[in-house]
């Protein structure tokens, strides 16, 4: 191991580390403090490197291609203001759970502190908003910091690192050290098999349950594909319904018989009833976050609740469960699969009928309805088209933030995992589009399509740059509205349909803005135009920019309104205006 | 969670906490690298935890193990989150608490100590009444000339509360605590 053959610069071990985890794509932006590095992506061809244009976009290409690949995602900034540029998306991943690697140029180790050109406290400012940081301060930790990185950011609890490198650091000369020989650190060692008494405690509650549902999440996609095929399995055994979190679509299909749809403030009738009248709760990486659960002390007030997780700081936070276990989805579903297949005699599906005729009432109730119309696009109605026109491909779709991500999660059937990519916990308008670069760069055959909303596609739009210079066929599919519309939904809401400022005034005409670019854009505004148009999108060769002008005032439904239980639904067709205005009460609105 | 909640009119719920709230004594063993102290007192302040006491030292050079001692106050649901966020914290061994602890072992509460110095100005009747009080709280002098005394003063915080009390109309100057170090009684570690 010794000897001259491991002795390299900092900036060569930093690609050498790479290579050894197994990194093929980085996005980045270059600068002062990261040049020696950007020297040595020049002299080798095993990294692709791809140009953003804002630091931003570069960490949300890292999510997107993470959250499609399984992989790590590794993003590379230089130092101040590349920096705390790359501060939203490692927050967007550190709430999503999404494996990031961000390698920071730093100023010398000597200007530290000395408020230098382009200097921040980057491991300062980064420290609440990831899994772990580090500034490296010898060039001998350099690869052995990188391997921890890499080893922190995807295992127990997937999340974003950053990896502060000094300009000098990047310079001097050490040891290079491989990823086997390097020890791990001793007080991060993630528990990822679940206690076998409480597991089988669970399969206990679930054979006797008469009105059961299944509540899964993110982190059955993060536990890899196996989780999801033992969740389908798990599904399939016990007869169980199923609903899932908006992070969680694709891990049960979306036409497997048991499906209810999504839950939470925007998720189905029969959801989010289910989710209330239930007796036994099985949660399945998910976190029982405030958009899931409404009103607390009315959320599923009878049931016994099992919560999975890999995070024990998930597990009794919001809700108080029953059964906790700790462990790694896939994991611990072997174990409960295996389980109830071992009991002698399972439960037998028969007595859920009840419960499933239940449930059939609820969903003849139609949650999802919309009134139709042959002279403008309904927005639901755009997304179904575009669903029934990509289906039959390879496709993923990611989103923006707003009204549009929610008819995209309500009205596209997500038939498998990593295929959904999208700001869940933080909410960060201007993801979908580089985080859609990050997939296509990940799955360059695939169709990728960023379903936005006119004003978030506006704040990431520079990467329209990127997506043509590496000749990315990224379809944006824009429900341009003219309204920020889920700010305006609240606004009617909440603010006595008092519309400040968000009605977008002066809009750019997205067509040219696609052909400025060097893309192709596509518009219509005519129901009965919009599926040729689709389909023009989607044989375009090239990144297209798909303005789909749709009724400018349709609202999101249904609806759970702040204050309000799960069975306290605001449906479509109840949603007149004076329900609208009068859905939440005037004490309440005071007190925002 | 057994919280009373209400509407808000805003896209949050603001729950009314109705649980007690109690201090607790923490103890945290964490690996000694820059930036853990850091990472602990700023999940305090982003979760909004209180901190009440904080003290932290290495204690095991060779592993360079520090030890840090928080005394928190929060019901005691909170204090279970400050535990759980605490173990997610990559350079973190174990988080223990030891009000917990020692109620599990019999006992009131764990053993809590704080260190003080006292420095007490006068002439006269002030002066023999400080030297006085001083002894009878087994404080020693560590620094005196004809106009001051330092004391040093070592036990459970509520007596050197005591101490500074009294020492007030004497002629307090300045008092320096340590914070509170604290262990269970027994034979167990941590």
């Amino acid at each position: 191991m010794s000897g001259t053959e491991n002795q390299m610069t900092g900036a060569e071990i930093v690609l050498q580390a790479l290579k050894d985890n197994g990194v093929e794509h980085i996005f980045g932006y270059p600068g002062g403090a990261v040049l020696p590095i950007y020297d040595e992506i020049f002299q080798q061809e095993e990294i692709e490197h791809i140009l953003v244009r804002h630091e931003q976009g570069a960490g949300h290409m890292a999510e997107g291609y993470a959250r499609s690949t399984g992989k790590v995602g590794v993003m590379l900034v230089t130092s101040g203001p590349g920096a705390t540029n790359a501060v939203t998306p490692l927050q967007d991943a550190l709430m999503d759970s999404i494996p990031l690697v961000c390698i920071s140029g730093q100023v010398p180790t000597a200007l530290i502190g000395s408020d230098a050109f382009q200097e921040c406290d980057t491991v300062g400012i980064t420290r609440p908003c990831t899994k772990h940081n580090w500034l490296v301060k010898d060039v001998n930790d350099l690869a052995r910091i990188i391997h921890e990185a890499f080893r922190v950011a995807q295992s127990g609890r997937p999340g974003p690192v950053v990896v502060d490198i000094p300009k000098d650091i990047q310079f001097a000369t050490g040891t290079y050290t491989p990823p086997s020989a390097v020890p791990t650190q001793k007080s991060y060692q993630p528990k990822t098999q679940g206690d076998l008494k409480k597991i089988e405690e669970a399969v206990e509650l679930m054979k006797g349950a008469r009105q059961p549902i299944i509540y899964s999440g993110g982190g059955v996609i993060n536990s890899g594909p196996q989780a999801s095929h033992l969740l389908r399995e798990l599904v399939e055994l016990t007869g169980f319904p199923i609903t899932s979190t908006l992070m969680g679509l694709g891990a049960y299909p979306a036409s497997g018989k048991n499906w209810l749809g999504m839950l939470g403030m925007h998720g189905t009738y029969e959801a989010n009833m289910a989710m209330h009248d239930c007796d036994v709760m099985v949660c399945i990486g998910a976190r029982f976050d405030d958009r899931i659960t409404g009103r607390l002390n009315a959320f599923s007030p009878n049931s016994k609740k099992i919560h999975i997780d890999i995070d024990p700081s998930s597990i009794n936070k919001n809700v108080r469960v029953d059964v906790p276990i700790l462990g790694d989805v896939g994991t611990v579903l072997e174990d409960m699969v295996r389980l109830w297949r071992a009991a002698s005699k399972s439960a037998d599906k028969a007595r859920l009928s009840d419960w499933w005729e239940t449930i059939a009432k609820w969903r003849a109730r139609n949650s999802l309805a919309y009134t139709p119309n042959d002279e403008v696009i309904m927005p639901q109605y755009a997304i179904q088209r575009l669903y029934e026109l990509s289906k039959d491909r390879d496709t993923y779709i990611t989103t923006e933030v707003g009204q549009h991500q929610m008819w995209a999660a309500q009205f596209f059937g997500f038939e498998q995992p990593n295929r959904w990519m999208t700001s869940g916990g933080l909410g960060t308008m201007g993801y979908g589009f580089p985080a859609a670069i990050g997939v296509q760069v990940a799955h360059p055959k695939s169709l990728v399509i960023d379903i936005a909303g006119d004003a978030s596609i506006q704040m990431c739009i520079q990467e329209m740059s990127c997506a043509v210079q590496y000749g990315l066929p990224v379809k944006i599919f824009i429900l341009n509205n003219q309204y920020m519309g889920m700010v305006r939904q609240w606004q009617q809401l909440l603010h006595g349909n008092r519309l400040s400022h968000s009605y977008t005034e002066a809009m750019p005409d997205f067509v040219k803005l696609a052909e400025a670019y060097g893309g192709v854009g596509i518009r219509c505004d005519k129901p009965s135009e919009l599926d040729e148009a689709i389909r023009q999108m989607i044989d375009t060769p090239q990144p297209v920019i798909f303005d789909c002008r749709v009724a400018n005032l349709a609202n999101c439904f249904p609806m759970i309104p702040s204050g309000k239980a799960h069975n306290e639904m605001l449906l479509p067709d109840e949603a007149t205006d004076e329900a609208v205005a009068n859905a939440i009460d005037a004490k309440g609105r005071q007190l925002v | 969670m057994s919280a009373h909640l209400q509407p808000t009119g805003s896209a949050y719920f603001i729950a009314k906490e109705t649980e007690l709230a109690e201090t607790h004594t923490l103890s945290v063993l964490v690996d000694n690298e820059p930036g853990v102290l850091a990472r602990v007192i700023g999940l305090f302040s982003g979760r909004g935890y209180n901190i009440e006491s904080l003290t932290v030292s290495e204690t095991e050079h060779e592993a360079h193990l520090s030890r840090i001692t928080i005394v928190t106050r929060g019901t005691p649901h909170v204090l279970d989150q400050i535990k759980n966020q605490l173990e997610r914290l990559v350079p973190v061994h174990r988080v223990v608490d030891l009000t917990v602890r020692a109620a599990s072992l019999g006992h009131d509460r764990p053993i809590e100590r704080e260190l003080a110095l006292v420095k007490v100005q006068g002439s006269g009747e002030h002066r023999v009444e400080a030297l006085r009080l001083a002894d009878a709280f087994r404080a020693s002098v560590i620094d005196a000339n004809i106009e001051h005394f330092v004391f040093e003063i070592t036990g459970k915080p509520s007596k050197i509360e005591q101490f500074i009390a009294i020492m007030k109309p004497l002629g307090l100057i300045e008092v320096c605590r340590t914070g509170i170090a604290a262990m269970n009684r027994g034979p167990q570690g941590m």
